[in-house]
């Protein structure tokens, strides 16, 4: 305080009040100042996090470089998915914006040099908005815009040696996914296919360990959707720092694209060739077969086959027919193409029908029978009585693959595929577990089922493999409430056939019947299996009763080649047998190789390698009966199947003759040529990794002239 | 000294040299508030790290020269500081004679803002073009020709000792010189400056001891004078849309509340010690509009954060601080109603300008005094510091 203030005095230039004034103006400055102190410490230390949030977005423009995706193999290293290069020019239209011309002479320059119209370059740089009509680049306009795809490589060198013309203009080998078919190969429903991502698979992928960019392809279906996570490998972002007008002013913090990683499968190019082209060589014949139940050609309408190592489960060759070109998803697929692959009139070519087509299995279910009566105490060497036909009550069991053999025990009703063996055995055990009034039913067919891994997945490593279906109570409980109402009334307005099914299903579909059980007992009926649930089936009898989820993966390999995850193999069970049923079972599977049903196709098949096969024809309501073909050595699993195709050995067993000669080097007298031999025993090691990480691919042939149709033999019983 | 060569005994007056006399206990120099000059230059230092900071990039203002704004800001500094010095040499008593006439020319000046020398920035019609890229802001001068007219009228009879208070004759003169500029300036419509003039001379009726119902009434005749300007739309849409938007802070956030917003952002996101000067991504991506001029503390508060923004707060209330010790300390009314006036100017004004930038004022065309860029405000300033200076230096020394 001054000494003056409190004076009134005229000479000290103030009084009491102008004194009490000045504090008051005082006091008012200094909260005006603590109050812009106060606001600013509650912007910049209280919120500041959020608003530093805010100048990020404000400023920060993002351009993603894509990962190069990783190739899928065969086994012996051959690449069935990889990238192919394509060069791409590309403008980038914030150096473009910055010149005085706007980038007009320049893209002139470049029209000039890849011989394009001036008009067609300049309009593919503007940026699409309500009034600009196509072509127009639709994206961000901090990435670089591609103005072609298909540039020689002389057009890229004169792009790239004269730098100072083309400021702004790169022409860079750009990575495009290529399914190259190796030997001829397709592989199609295997490997999948990939598209654009979608806003939802962003949001959702925001939080996860791999998270999405826009850029993005992912796998739909196949191994690129299996193994997406490993093959996509991490997008690239330049981050750059922008002006309120959009101009790029400096770099921020970057990350570098790093590679996905490649998949080695089991699968072999050459025996999957084999494979394809059989499959479709017996859907051919078949087609020319006159179907005597029908009196019309069989349809063949679909099939496909699966070539598995017995002793790991590992898949070597899967084939799906009808098929398609995996590469006509490579760019976008076209609006055409796409309703030929899903429309209502297309044949479904995207179904992998090795793990997503599922049929009633015919007698190649029997060698599940035969272990489900072992196991409820009937011997496999006891005999049993193959009668032509077989009687429950005033209903007829025709034995439909076999004559009658008179007695016969087990190991020889498979290798002539008896029928009324099986009735037998399978009625009986209904009567024992109580007829129409079961009580604490053993049910030993239907356990024996389960227990061979049928009615749920095997775990195949691709996606969307169905389950199949073990008609056992339980499903005949549920399935009848989900539709005795449509039964009951039908049964009650139609007279007609089904009309008295569904009267019959109506009443007493809700219990297992007679006739159910003994269908059931040769793989008829409701059971539904799948290809590869077969396979496993077939493969775990092979190797002693150890049931492999199958895989095709078989490592992950880092793009730079110094890590290696080995996928090895798993498995989901055991046969529930003895090591004795086994050997009788593999006896007499190895019977029907050599003097059963399909001996006629194995004709000459050399002893070295113990043969074995089970056919099967399933009858299927309203349809031509479904073609399977169930064989086996040491080393390979080989199931095939034929929608509508006829018998299982009729229609199937060619092909399959043709893709064991294929693997050991056997030709049509049996002499075996071991340089001729695809793969005498299953590939154990991985293909040869480089130092920089490259991995060695064998040598493949391209892919044959067609097979010549076999002389195909009218039955086969 | 000398041995005594007579018979009167000299008084011993020593011969001091120029640096002695400036160094001298008794000399201007030493006399000076060296605290507030220190201040004032601090933030003028600061002021040209700032603007350059906020124009090396702004191609379309500089001419492609980054050091354009650096430049010509210490110019202005220094013309600023000369001038400081020239009132300082004149004293602030000894202008009293010339005073009618610098009120007369500023309002004369302000009346040629209207006329078609005058031209338009930013929707206000505030500035006379002078040829070759110079041009004045004739309001910035009256905030001083105000006070100065002011404080002659109403110290006048007080300081002679004639009267204790003003008397009402007096205070109705006083306020009829300051109502025509401040009429003429709300003819532009340049409100910020209008806020401004009016909150100096309700500081400078306080501080001159005039009656409390002058201060009332003059208060009451305020708040009418806002209904009425509002109601007759004497404002244009783009100062009800100023308003609207710190209303509103969503309110068209593409056009006046862009301002505010990124303003707010770029201050927000400084942090505590901010991004480092340059190295502002709000600044040098040119986010916040008339950033080296309006929003200059936006470049302080995102690239110095809390702490360098803190800092020209804290230089500003060194320079009101010191103000206010002059005004108590002054020995004679016009002393201090003129410091006076001029605390409410400096205060009211960072007040506003610095609100705004952080959304508690609405936005009006008001510079930070030494900080914002531009000429007229810069030597308004500085010249307000020379006659503070010379109030401190005038006071005769207490015994």
């Amino acid at each position: 305080m001054s000494p003056h203030s409190s004076g009134g005095a005229p000479q000290t230039g103030r009084t009491s009040r102008v004194a009490i004034r000045l504090i008051v103006i005082q006091i008012l400055v200094v909260s005006l100042l603590l109050t812009l102190g106060g606001r600013l410490w509650y912007l910049q230390i209280r919120q500041g996090d959020t608003y530093t949030a805010e100048a990020a977005d404000n400023h920060i423009q993002q351009v993603v470089a894509p990962a190069t995706r990783g190739s899928i193999l065969d086994a012996r290293g051959v690449p069935l998915a990889d990238n192919e290069t394509r060069l791409v020019v590309s403008a980038n239209r914030t150096d473009l914006m910055k010149m005085k011309d706007r980038g007009r002479s320049v893209l002139a320059r470049l029209a000039g040099v890849l011989g394009l119209r001036t008009e067609d370059v300049t309009a593919k740089v503007r940026l699409c908005d309500a009034k600009t009509p196509k072509p127009c680049w639709a994206g961000s306009p901090y990435q670089p815009i591609p103005i072609t795809d298909e540039a020689t490589t002389q057009q890229a060198l004169q792009i790239r040696e004269r730098a100072e013309d083309f400021p702004g203009i790169t022409a860079e080998p750009t990575a495009v996914r290529r399914y190259a078919g190796p030997g001829g190969s397709n592989t199609a429903q295997v490997l999948g296919y990939l598209s654009p991502v979608t806003d939802d698979e962003i949001t959702k992928a925001k939080t996860s360990r791999t998270p999405l960019m826009r850029s993005d392809q992912v796998g739909r279906s196949g191994l690129e959707r299996q193994y997406d996570s490993e093959l996509r490998g991490k997008a690239g972002v330049t981050r750059y720092e922008v002006d309120n007008l959009g101009r790029v002013i400096g770099k921020a913090k970057s990350d570098k694209a790093v590679p996905g990683a490649n998949i080695v499968t089991s699968i072999d190019a050459r025996v999957q060739a084999i494979a394809e082209r059989e499959l479709d060589q017996a859907m051919k014949d078949a087609r020319k077969e006159m179907d005597r139940n029908t009196g019309t050609n069989y349809k063949a309408d679909a099939g496909a086959v699966v070539v598995m190592e017995s002793k790991t489960g590992r898949v070597v060759a899967m084939a799906s027919n009808p098929t398609y070109d995996p590469n006509a998803w490579v760019g976008g697929i076209s609006a055409k193409d796409y309703k030929a692959l899903t429309g209502k009139d297309s044949d479904y070519p995207l179904l992998n029908r090795a793990i997503q087509g599922q049929a009633a299995p015919g007698s190649i279910f029997k060698v599940i029978s035969a272990t489900a009566a072992v196991n409820a105490g009937y011997g496999f060497n006891d005999n049993y009585n193959c009668s032509s036909s077989y009687n429950i009550g005033n209903q007829v069991f025709k034995n439909f693959e076999s004559k009658g053999y008179g007695p016969i025990n087990l190991g020889r009703a498979l290798e002539v595929s008896c029928d009324t063996v099986f009735y037998d055995l399978a009625y009986r055990q209904w009567q024992k577990d109580g007829g129409n009034n079961p009580k604490h039913p053993a049910d030993w067919f239907y356990k024996t089922a389960h227990q061979f891994g049928l009615g749920k997945e095997t775990g195949i490593d691709l996606p969307n493999e169905v389950r199949g279906r073990v008609p056992d109570r339980e499903w005949k409980k549920k399935y009848w409430d989900a539709n005795k109402d449509t039964w009951c009334k039908q049964g009650k307005e139609d007279t007609s056939y089904a009309g008295l099914i569904a009267k019959e299903n109506c009443e007493s579909g809700m219990r297992m019947r007679a006739g159910d059980s003994v269908n059931y007992s040769i793989g008829q009926g409701d059971t539904l299996v799948t290809p590869i649930q077969m396979a496993t089936i077939y493969s775990a009898i092979s190797n002693g009763g150890t049931l492999y989820n199958p895989t095709i993966g078989k490592a992950v390999v880092s793009p730079d080649g110094k890590q290696v995850r080995d996928i090895p193999p798993t498995a989901h069970g055991k046969l529930p047998f003895s090591g004795n049923t086994r050997d009788q079972l593999d006896a007499a599977l190895a019977g029907v190789a050599s003097e059963g049903t399909a001996a006629w196709r194995f004709e000459g098949w050399p002893k070295q390698i113990p043969m074995h096969a089970k056919t099967g024809t399933a009858e299927v309501y309203g349809k031509q009966t479904t073609s399977w073909f169930a064989t086996y050595t040491s080393d390979y699993t080989v199931i095939m199947t034929i929608a509508q195709g006829g018998t299982g050995s009729g229609a199937s067993g060619p092909a399959v003759r043709k893709i064991y000669n294929a693997l050991y080097g056997v030709d049509d007298q049996g002499k075996i040529d071991e340089k001729k031999a695809l793969l005498p025993h299953p590939e154990e090691k991985l293909p040869r990794i480089e130092k920089d990480g490259t991995i060695e691919a064998q040598h493949i042939d391209p892919p044959p002239s067609p097979s010549a149709s076999p002389s195909r033999k009218e039955e086969d019983q | 000294m000398s041995a005594a060569d007579g018979y009167t005994i000299r008084r011993f007056t020593p011969q001091r040299g120029a640096w002695s006399r400036l160094t001298a206990r008794d000399s201007v120099v030493r006399r000076l508030d060296w605290v507030m000059l220190f201040a004032a230059l601090a933030l003028s230092g600061i002021s040209t790290l700032l603007v350059y900071s906020a124009t090396r990039g702004r191609t379309e203002l500089n001419h492609g020269d980054p050091y354009y704004f650096l430049l010509r800001n210490m110019l202005n500094t220094g013309i600023g500081l000369g001038m400081a010095i020239g009132v300082l040499w004149v004293g602030h008593r000894s202008l009293r004679g010339a005073v009618p006439i610098l009120y007369g020319l500023s309002v004369l000046f302000t009346l040629a803002v209207l006329t078609p020398l005058g031209a338009t920035i930013n929707g206000a019609r505030s500035w006379i073009q002078l040829g070759g890229g110079f041009s004045i802001q004739p309001s910035e001068f009256t905030k001083i020709t105000i006070t100065l007219i002011m404080a002659i009228l109403l110290a006048g009879k007080v300081d002679a000792g004639d009267r204790l208070h003003p008397d009402h004759r007096t205070v109705m003169e006083a306020l009829g010189l300051a109502a025509l500029p401040v009429l003429i300036i709300l003819l532009m419509p340049d409100l910020g400056s209008v806020m401004v003039l009016v909150v100096i001379v309700l500081a400078v009726l306080l501080a001159s001891g005039a009656s409390n119902r002058w201060i009332a009434g003059l208060v009451g005749a305020g708040v009418i004078g806002c209904v009425l300007i509002w109601q007759l739309g004497v404002l244009d849409e783009y100062q009800i849309n100023r308003f609207a938007a710190f209303a509103n802070p969503a309110f068209d956030p593409a056009g006046v509340g862009y301002n505010t917003k990124q303003a707010r952002i770029a201050i927000g996101s400084g942090g505590l010690s901010g991004s480092g000067l340059f190295h502002g991504s709000q600044t040098t991506g040119q986010f916040v509009p008339e950033q080296q001029t309006d929003f200059i503390f936006t470049v302080a508060g995102e690239e110095l954060g809390f702490i360098g923004a803190g800092a020209i707060i804290f230089l500003l209330g060194v320079i009101l601080w010191r103000a206010c010790r002059i005004a108590r300390e002054s020995t004679e009314l016009y002393g201090t109603i003129v410091a006076a006036g001029i605390i409410a100017w400096f205060a009211f004004q960072s007040f506003e300008n610095i609100g705004m930038t952080l959304g508690i004022m609405p936005v009006t065309g008001l510079p930070l005094p030494f900080v914002s860029y531009g000429g007229s405000s810069m030597f308004a300033a500085w010249i307000a510091v020379g006659l503070l200076q010379s109030i401190k230096v005038q006071r005769p020394m207490s015994a």
